[in-house]
């Protein structure tokens, strides 16, 4: 198959019936958006998973670089003071 | 599973309700329920029935040629899963059907003749190519859509929430067959031309949907007078094709009996590779 035939490849997000944030699904082919979203259906909700979908295409999707793991997600280790848990509360404070 | 075994109260899983933090089923109307209400049906109504539940039977067994067929993985997941709904519906229509001659919906799928079908000449026509296909898809589905809603409108309640039931599926039958149309039809000149092929190919077999019988005027306020669906769906179909930059063909009317029990030469074919199995092994589970 020519470059040119294949589908672009979109990403699935799906809400479902708990009612809680979209959470990304898979991804599948599609020729275009209103397609995307029709595959999707048939896809990713077929069993009721879902009460809504997204749909993004997958170059759109701006990810972090998997080599800069360390300058961005090794910093917060160790910082305890920016979890609530490190705080004690002070006696006399009330509705805490 | 035997129909005496089943709770109406449960789902399939055996769940009483749906649990939020799991995937159910969900809850609608299922061929089980029906059987165990046991509602006996008129002859006529049964007979009603039985038509309905063999065109959707008939497309049923001829769209699952294209499982592992169709053109893209997800095409062909969409595809199946039309198939299946099709299945279902005619598995309604057929197990309420059979409660008048206490037949079981296998009974009627795998041990009629040929001559026993009721089903409409434009089901039992071949694929051909996707577009053949999406055609058939959109002329048939834009029908269902129109008389599962004025189904829903009957004196009989069991026909008339199994049309509730079937009526949302076939709308989207409908939606994914009007969008391939309009891709193809604006698609290249190739697959323009082969989406006026397939037009020429089934614009034979409308009329036949569309015919009144007799069994129409018996059952006034149960059935749908095919007749009155006509209007809107030519409507619905013009401006699908107007989109689509197609046109309704000029080809003449083909004379079928479908409802008689009076088959293209397609039909043989197609039920003995349905029926073979279950009357090779009868009784046969899986």
């Amino acid at each position: 198959m020519s470059e040119k035939n294949i589908w672009p490849l979109w990403e699935v997000f799906v809400r479902s019936s708990r009612g809680l944030s979209h959470v990304h699904a898979g991804s599948l082919h599609a020729p275009d958006a209103e397609m995307a979203v029709r595959n999707a259906r048939d896809l990713y909700t077929r069993r009721n998973e879902g009460v809504s979908l997204w749909v993004v295409k997958s170059e759109d999707i701006i990810s972090s670089d998997p080599d800069s793991k360390d300058q961005f997600f090794e910093s917060p280790k160790g910082k305890d003071y920016r979890h609530a848990t490190y705080y004690k509360a002070s006696e006399g404070v009330k509705h805490l | 599973m035997k129909s005496d075994e089943l709770d109406a109260t449960l789902d399939s899983f055996g769940d009483a309700l749906a649990s939020a933090t799991r995937v159910t089923p969900g809850n609608a109307l299922r061929p089980e329920d029906i059987a165990k209400d046991g509602v006996k049906p008129s002859e006529q109504i049964a007979q009603y029935a039985l038509r309905l539940g063999d065109d959707s039977l008939i497309l049923s067994q001829r769209m699952s040629h294209w499982v592992s067929r169709a053109p893209e993985l997800e095409e062909d997941v969409a595809l199946g899963n039309i198939t299946l709904d099709l299945l279902g519906h005619a598995r309604s229509f057929l197990t309420y059907a059979g409660l008048a001659w206490d037949k079981t919906e296998d009974d009627l799928a795998y041990f009629r003749e040929e001559e026993e079908f009721t089903s409409l000449h434009i089901v039992e026509q071949d694929n051909g190519h996707f577009g053949v296909t999406i055609i058939r898809m959109l002329l048939v589905a834009t029908y269902q859509h129109l008389l599962y809603t004025a189904l829903m409108e009957s004196a009989d309640e069991t026909l008339s929430a199994i049309a509730a039931k079937s009526v949302k599926e076939v709308d989207y039958h409908r939606d994914h067959a009007i969008q391939w149309t309009i891709r193809l039809g604006l698609g290249t000149e190739e697959s323009a031309e082969k989406m006026r092929h397939a037009l020429e190919i089934l614009w034979p077999y409308i009329d036949e949907m569309f015919t009144d019988e007799p069994l129409h005027d018996q059952l006034e306020g149960v059935a749908v007078r095919p007749s009155t669906l006509r209007a809107a769906w030519d409507q619905e179909i013009a401006g699908v094709l107007d989109e689509a930059g197609l046109e309704v063909p000029n080809v003449p009317q083909a004379m079928c009996k479908g409802r008689q029990g009076e088959h293209s030469e397609y039909m043989g074919y197609i039920l003995a590779e349905m029926q073979v199995l279950a009357r090779k092994h009868p009784g046969a589970t899986w």
